[in-house]
């Protein structure tokens, strides 16, 4: 999993029917301390996450297929956290 | 799965079977502001896409998901078309 944070989503009538109903956010991977670091990436919301949170992304298919609830989703990233607070050492 | 901007598309007639009669297209990954990003890559498509569109698409193994259950040995595939360009240019705190 990587931390990012939400910065768009995305509108799309036409795509995957395994997509309908889910929200597409638009996400910019951080590191703990914040930094943008590199592209940012789509990926499914199954929190109800928000522009600007900062939160918990899986980047791996089964995973995000798991998150979206779905068999043979084709997807590869989900937002699967919101994050409250993070602690760690510089 | 990741922006990118449709910009060629491939035509093969000898590939492994599993692709037949499937499109394959080139893609240009974009930034959200648009703005182009790392390589171009060759896509399966699973959604109708055409050229100068912009669209999403997914990497690894769950490209082939949309042909279930034919399996093909794909690694990206385009699955939704973006209707508004502009709207992705996120609102940051």
């Amino acid at each position: 999993m990587i931390l990012g944070r939400v910065v768009g989503s995305v509108v799309s009538s036409h795509k995957r029917p395994e997509f309908e109903g889910s929200k597409l956010m638009l996400v910019q991977p951080e590191t703990p301390q914040g930094v943008a670091t590199g592209a940012t990436l789509l990926a499914i919301d199954s929190v109800g996450a928000g522009i600007s949170e900062r939160v918990l992304v899986v980047l791996e298919g089964r995973a995000a297929g798991e998150a979206l609830g779905r068999k043979h989703a084709p997807v590869d990233a989900a937002i699967i956290g919101i994050v409250d607070q993070l602690d760690f050492v510089e | 799965m990741q922006l990118a901007r449709v910009i060629g598309d491939v035509v093969a007639s000898h590939k492994d079977p599993g692709f037949n009669s499937t499109k394959l297209l080139i893609l240009q990954p974009i930034a959200a502001d648009g703005k182009d990003v790392g390589r171009t890559l060759v896509a399966v498509d699973s959604v109708g896409a055409g050229i100068g569109e912009t669209v999403f698409f997914v990497r690894g193994k769950e490209a082939s998901f949309p042909f279930h259950p034919t399996e093909m040995p794909a690694d990206a595939g385009i699955v939704g078309i973006v209707d508004q360009p502009q709207i992705y240019t996120g609102r940051q705190k």
